[in-house]
């Protein structure tokens, strides 16, 4: 799945938890959680998205690997499914 | 005949607005069933019915701002449930509702940007067919609420559940709409919180107790448990807090029920009441219900819809009228302890800081531990200090054993 259909996805699933917050004014390299102030059921309603959106189950361990949108990224797009499968 | 009034939801609140009603003339409903919609100043509520029948009448118009107490609706008698077939008379479905109206010539407000509108808000207004854009919003910075919408609805849309002659002069589209009931959300629910914390400091008095409890092994419990279970039934430690709390309740029931008319009431069930507090300021507890009887991922899902619904506002009346015991979790900040103020008429407030890893003596020895500040604030007319020492020591010791919780 290539990087820009994840981070949209990303993105979405963000925009789902945190409606009134402006995604753009997130950088890439932010930790997201501490800037639109995500608490821990929050995440893992993010992780939960993720999973409905993308088919990844992340483990608890690999949580903070998800802390910025470029984390995000990197980490999904080795996990999601081969492009085609949405 | 039955009456279906203005619903308590909280002791703070004293009025509400209709937004929607969710039910018909000669409509069957049942208990627990949402028949309306209420604007308060904590959100949008579904309201449910705690009887069961047929409709009669609907008393108060979509808009209206009426006191709580105030009779809704009539409803005809508990309708057997005996009796299978339903009662002959029972009119067909209300008939779908008429295509949608050419959109209203959009008025000069143009906005640039995207409107701010609460999430309640943007459902009604796909529903209604409405353009967001077109809509004067009344709420904080210009929010537009749901009463906002049913407004710009109201002149060409005729109201959906228009079934029965039932409703007393349906405003023929309101010239200049009833006035906003919904000024501004954020002012009214701060007013609200205000008026209640001032009650309970006023009139409760307070006694603290704080215990520090090891939360080692409930977290490598949960860290055991999470690694087998799916990313949707993953558990967090608040989920255990909860639950121990409950159980702890059994032991000490004078911390959980309220404070009425000079004495204390037993809460029939321990219904916890959870604060989250929402994003644009604020913040509601509303219940989780028999948190005592529920398995740790009943807890966990019901703690994860409650916070979902409460920062859409789209809370339960029930969720919101009935908490026994609150509980308040503000460990994500950093806190280490919380004094909790009691939300009245309720008699107690569990407070958990954040867990932290501490020296800590263990047989004689000194090891590193995750330590959390349990506190209790209690009602010195219901219960005293050595009570409330029993129940944070119980709390401590069921957080030790999280198999059995």
């Amino acid at each position: 799945m290539n990087p820009d259909a994840i981070r949209e996805s990303v993105r979405r699933v963000l925009h789902a938890i945190a409606p009134e917050a402006d995604l753009d004014s997130v950088g890439p390299g932010t930790d997201f959680r501490a800037e639109l102030d995500l608490d821990s059921m929050d995440f893992l309603r993010f992780i939960t998205g993720l999973h409905a959106e993308l088919g990844v189950e992340v483990p608890e361990a690999d949580y903070r690997k998800l802390g910025t949108l470029d984390g995000c990224v990197s980490y999904l797009a080795a996990r999601a499914p081969a492009a085609g499968t949405p | 005949m039955l009456e279906f009034r203005m619903p308590s939801l909280g002791a703070d609140m004293e009025a509400g607005t209709l937004v929607e009603w969710r039910i018909a003339p000669g409509q069957t409903v049942t208990r627990g069933q949402v028949v309306a919609v209420v604007e308060t100043e904590k959100g949008a509520v579904d309201v449910e019915s705690w009887q069961a029948g047929v409709v009669a009448q609907l008393l108060v118009a979509v808009g209206t701002k009426v006191p709580v107490g105030t009779v809704l609706a009539t409803l005809d008698g508990a309708a057997p449930a005996a009796s299978a077939a339903p009662p002959a008379a029972t009119p067909a479905p209300p008939p779908p509702a008429p295509p949608p109206p050419p959109a209203p010539p959009a008025p000069a407000v143009s906005a640039g940007a995207r409107p701010l509108a609460s999430p309640a808000a943007r459902r009604r207004a796909r529903e209604q067919n409405v353009e967001l854009a077109s809509v004067h919003g009344s709420g904080p910075h210009g929010e537009i609420t749901v009463a906002d919408v049913e407004r710009e609805a109201a002149p060409s849309t005729p109201a959906p559940p228009a079934t029965g002659e039932a409703l007393p002069e349906p405003p023929p589209a309101p010239a200049p709409a009833p006035a906003p009931a919904t000024v501004d959300r954020g002012a009214a629910m701060r007013q609200a919180i205000a008026a209640s914390m001032t009650r309970s400091k006023r009139e409760i008095p307070h006694y603290y107790l704080g215990a520090s409890i090891d939360m080692g092994p409930s977290l490598s419990w949960l860290r055991e448990q999470n690694l087998s279970r799916p990313v949707t039934a993953r558990l967090l430690p608040i989920a255990l807090q909860l639950k121990a709390v409950a159980l702890a309740l059994r032991e000490t029931p004078e911390l959980n029920g309220f404070w009425i008319d000079g004495a204390f009431r037993a809460g029939g069930g321990t219904h916890v009441g959870v604060a989250i507090s929402l994003r644009r300021g604020g913040l509601v507890a509303p219940a989780i219900h028999d948190v005592d009887t529920l398995s740790l991922g009943d807890v966990m899902q019901a703690l994860s819809e409650v916070t979902a619904r409460a920062r859409e506002s789209r809370l339960r009346s029930s969720e919101l009228s009935d908490p026994t015991i609150t509980v308040t979790a503000l460990g994500e900040r950093g806190v280490e302890t919380v004094f909790g103020v009691i939300h009245p008429p309720q008699v107690a407030m569990v407070g958990f800081g954040t867990t932290l890893d501490r020296p800590w003596a263990i047989d004689g020895l000194l090891g590193v531990r995750p330590i959390v500040m349990a506190s209790l604030s209690a009602d010195h007319r219901v219960s005293d200090g050595h009570r409330g020492a029993r129940f944070l020591a119980s709390l401590g010791e069921l957080l030790q054993h999280p198999e059995t919780l």
